[in-house]
């Protein structure tokens, strides 16, 4: 036997669990001791399943031996963030305001990676009601950072992050409405796939903002996310990727207005080494960009209060009060601006299909900062303060208006050592093709 | 209703329902309406928006 760890890519752990040279029992309890030592300190998970997990990696074993492959994630440990329904145990949106009765049936996008052969290791902690950017309002306390535990790992999917940062599985699956499956990613160092809107079902999923929901795979490479999103969408193979022209356009008026230094110099570096393997890095603006923090405010506000209300009257006491505030702020939008902001995503739909004509992809950074400290509501950019939520949103809320896929990919470091991620944005439908352009440019940037 | 007019209601509806830390939320709230209403594309809020291509290519599963 190997001794491969779950920080080890999944395809490069699906080749030695299919040649038997890896036992997926020995792989789990390298998993499970992972979290044992680490999550007391980083504290991603909700639930760790032990004993399921454990039983389902004896028969996935059972089922290599008996010469029942199922595929490239069979065996492999994931991790699922807790609001997303796992049957048998209770989904509880990281809030005192859920029950805990168990869920009756597994989302679609878990029955489908159970079929792949996927072993649940747990259920991971999240921004309350994946309504923030930071992890920290939650009922289970706040999910801190893997390389420095007095910052934030970036939300609402933080635990599913850091489970995946720290190597205790090797995926996640989050969910992203503003952000929250790229922001983490790109605070920790990891590719984080938000698809087209409507790809993949989130059913069985505790929604935010219905018509801006997204679930998606966090993954160590781009490879592993392929995979994770083929057998999230019930396919048993990555299809091929069509022609690449490397073209690329940079949306900058907006989106390179208010960057972190650091950041804005690890991004051009990362431009420069595109370009240095014959990628065209041209200006793609977007129109009325400036208008999408707005927009999205109106329309996830309202949406999120809609689903809340009678909740919020039942039993408001219960949500954490930043929650809880934003929430009730929600039922405060007039119809009429609800509609406008609607007007406004179809303005800002075609602007996006306009600036990606002729180009692979849209290219910007997925956050503007570095990971934050715990506990700061406002950050320093360029000398003055910016409040936290708003510069983490910047960058990534307009593609859930408009559903276009986005994917962040790793691109550097700060001086510092923190995660830097660049974001890469497809033509909606066409997350595949986005997936394939995300792993040239991961090549490029990593001269691997 | 004016932007004033909604922020004058909200508050006050805030306020008798002891929800005290909306105020300041609300006042961002009422400049980001603002800044909605004032949107070039709303200048024209009666006309009909002119769709994108809802017939994009999504492969099957």
């Amino acid at each position: 036997m190997t001794s491969l760890t779950p920080d080890t890519p999944v395809h490069r752990l699906a080749a030695a669990i299919e040649a038997t040279e890896l036992s997926v029992r020995e792989l789990v309890e390298t998993a499970l001791e992972r979290i044992a030592g680490r999550d007391a300190t980083l504290n991603a998970f909700t639930l760790v399943l032990h004993e399921s997990a454990r039983q389902a990696a004896d028969s996935a074993d059972d089922d290599i031996k008996a010469g029942r492959y199922r595929g490239p994630l069979h065996g492999i440990p994931i991790s699922i963030k807790d609001l997303i329904d796992v049957a048998g145990v209770p989904t509880t949106a990281a809030s005192h305001a859920t029950g805990r009765s168990p869920a009756h049936a597994d989302a679609p996008v878990v029955s489908r990676l159970r079929d792949a052969g996927a072993i649940l290791i747990g259920k991971c902690n999240l921004h309350e009601f994946a309504f923030g950017t930071t992890g920290e309002d939650s009922a289970f306390g706040p999910t801190r950072h893997p390389l420095d535990v007095t910052r934030s790992p970036g939300g609402s999917s933080s635990g599913s992050t850091v489970s995946v940062a720290d190597g205790m599985v090797s995926a996640s699956v989050g969910t992203d409405t503003g952000g929250s499956i790229r922001i983490p990613a790109a605070a920790c160092g990891l590719v984080g796939l938000k698809p087209t809107f409507g790809e993949l079902p989130c059913d069985g999923i505790v929604p935010l903002a219905p018509s801006l929901d997204h679930v998606g795979p966090l993954t160590r490479c781009v490879a592993d996310a392929q995979l994770m999103f083929a057998a999230m969408r019930g396919r048993t193979s990555v299809p091929k990727a069509k022609g690449i022209t490397r073209r690329l356009g940079c949306p900058r008026p907006y989106f390179l207005d208010t960057l972190d230094t650091e950041v804005r110099v690890v991004f051009e570096q990362a431009l420069e080494r595109l370009r240095a393997a014959a990628w065209t890095v041209g200006a793609s603006p977007i129109r009325h960009a400036r208008d999408a923090a707005t927009v999205c405010l109106h329309l996830v506000l309202s949406e999120a209060a809609a689903v809340h209300a009678s909740s919020l009257d039942r039993q408001g006491d219960s949500y954490s009060a930043g929650v809880r505030l934003r929430l009730e702020l929600g039922r405060y939008v007039l119809a009429e601006d609800y509609v406008r902001a609607q007007r406004g995503r179809t303005v800002l739909t075609a602007a996006v299909d306009d600036a990606l004509a002729d180009q692979d992809a849209l290219v910007l950074p997925s956050l503007a900062i570095p990971a934050s400290p715990l506990g700061a509501d406002t950050v320093d950019i360029d000398g003055r303060p910016v409040s936290l939520r708003n510069v983490m949103l910047r960058l990534t809320q307009l593609f859930n208006a408009t559903g276009h896929p986005a994917v962040s990919i790793p691109c550097g470091h700060t001086a510092t050592g923190l995660p830097v991620g660049l974001q890469l944005v497809g033509r909606r439908g066409h997350t595949d093709q986005l997936l394939a352009v995300a792993a040239a440019c991961e090549t490029a940037l990593t001269g691997d | 209703m004016t932007g004033d007019a909604w922020l004058a209601a909200a508050k006050a509806d805030a306020a008798r329902r002891q929800l005290h830390g909306l105020a300041p939320l609300l006042k961002a709230l009422a400049a980001a309406t603002r800044a909605l209403r004032a949107a070039e594309w709303n200048q024209h809020a009666a006309s009909r928006p002119q769709e994108p291509n809802q017939t994009h290519d999504v492969p099957d599963a």
